[in-house]
């Protein structure tokens, strides 16, 4: 999660489509949440929440609220399209981006930044879902092999 | 006759002959006809050696490609060492050239103590606009000291931990600053937004207010020191209806290839919290 933390800062930070950014943390929360062998992807949403809280200059741990709800998306989808990962993927990809996002733009606007709710939507929070879509199927295809890595499927003889 | 004297007779015949063909050879009356009798001797010799260089680079070529493969591929990681080095040595030259610029810039404003960090990445969420540099707390760096670099202001540190700082730009939509115009003198505020551009508020309508003008920190609210250049005014918007005018201003600062900043080490920012009048309950 350090290791993402890192990319994210220094790497897809410094991509942005319009003023939006891949988020490179949600995407591996979501697609490892999306797993069906995985059974501590809120413990990581803790640890990527409060970690980003830590580096990011967002008010009232807002990162952290923002991952859990959106692991929360994940394994609800998770149980409700389990027998299409891929298409689970994008749409808690897409939800997620954007629950993330609003609930950022909420969080500033009550710390007391201004920020105009047209161009947060169209400069930032669309692009970063769109940037977040192109990205979420490799993202779930490590994350998968990653998964069948960490927890292998056992084999009765 | 008798044996001796024909064999005397042989021999110097013989010699006779092996002296004439010399002279002939010498006095080069000879090479016609050596020329005539060697031509079909050269040229058997020059097929059969090219026979001979065909079959002998036959069996032994295959050996050499791979001994050229060999050197030729060593000759590629010499290359591509080679390159790895160029482009090391031009990225420290371009670092080396960002720091002797800062280092020229702290020079030539001694009254300003300063130490040099390197930006090592950005704020993670797309609507803040903050860098994260390489000293902290343990460098002698506090809460809120202004960050500059040799082309102007960058903005001021907003937290602080024992190796590392976070700073916020003032481009940032949440950044705030008094500035004045260099000409007038006139005291404005510069707001940042998401899109990373600054404006300029505040501006009083009868100001005849022109693109170019340069503007610079007032000090005033006491978080920036002043007369620190931040940027130039690019357009101006004035509307009659309107209280105020507003301008976009370019920044002096490139932020999105900041490498190195300067953080003032003794300025210390005056925190007017405590005599902002607030409503009783």
């Amino acid at each position: 999660m350090i290791v993402l933390l890192i990319i994210q800062s220094v790497v897809i930070s410094r991509l942005p489509l319009l003023h939006g950014t891949a988020d490179i943390v949600l995407l591996v929360l979501v697609a490892w949440a999306l797993q069906e062998k995985v059974k501590h992807a809120w413990g990581w949403a803790l640890i990527a929440g409060l970690m980003v809280s830590l580096v990011s200059a967002m008010p009232y741990f807002s990162p952290l609220i923002g991952y859990l709800l959106i692991v929360g998306i994940a394994r609800i989808l998770q149980r409700h399209v389990w027998q299409m990962p891929i298409l689970a993927m994008f749409v808690a990809t897409v939800g997620g981006t954007l629950v993330q996002n609003v609930l950022y733009y909420l969080a500033l606007q009550i710390h007391g930044t201004p920020l105009p709710l047209n161009e947060s939507l169209s400069l930032i929070i669309l692009p970063s879902a769109l940037l977040n879509l192109l990205l979420s199927l490799p993202v779930y295809a490590l994350v998968s092999d990653l998964a069948n890595w960490v927890y292998p499927v056992e084999v009765e003889i | 006759m008798n044996l001796p004297f024909r064999r005397y007779w042989q021999t110097t015949l013989l010699v006779l002959v092996v002296i004439g063909i010399l002279v002939l050879a010498l006095s080069g009356y000879l090479g016609p006809l050596l020329k005539l009798a060697l031509d079909p001797l050269v040229g058997a010799q020059g097929w059969l050696s090219s026979r001979y260089m065909a079959v002998y680079e036959f069996v032994t070529v295959p050996r050499d490609v791979a001994s050229l493969r060999a050197r030729n591929a060593q000759l590629e990681d010499d290359v591509s060492g080679l390159q790895t080095q160029v482009i090391q040595l031009q990225q420290q030259q371009r670092q080396a050239q960002v720091l002797y610029a800062l280092l020229n810039f702290a020079r030539a404003n001694p009254e300003n103590e300063y130490v040099a960090a390197s930006v090592i990445g950005r704020d993670p969420s797309p609507f803040l606009h903050y860098v994260l540099i390489d000293h902290g707390s343990d460098d002698g760096i506090r809460h809120g000291m202004p960050v500059v670099t040799q082309q102007g202001l960058v903005g001021r540190v907003d937290a602080v931990t024992a190796g590392a700082a976070r700073v916020q730009l003032i481009n940032d939509p949440g950044s705030q600053i008094n500035v004045k115009l260099q000409s007038s003198q006139t005291e404005v505020m510069l707001n940042g937004s998401i899109t990373g551009d600054i404006n300029l508020g505040m501006i009083p309508q009868d100001l005849n207010l022109q693109p170019g003008e340069v503007v610079l920190t007032s000090g005033l609210g006491g978080n920036y020191p002043q007369e620190v250049v931040v940027g130039q005014v690019v357009s101006v918007r004035k509307r009659e209806t309107d209280l105020f005018q507003t301008a976009s201003v370019q920044p002096a600062v490139d932020f999105n290839s900041l490498q190195a900043v300067l953080i003032i080490t003794n300025f210390t920012p005056v925190n007017v919290t405590p005599l902002i009048p607030t409503t009783s309950p």
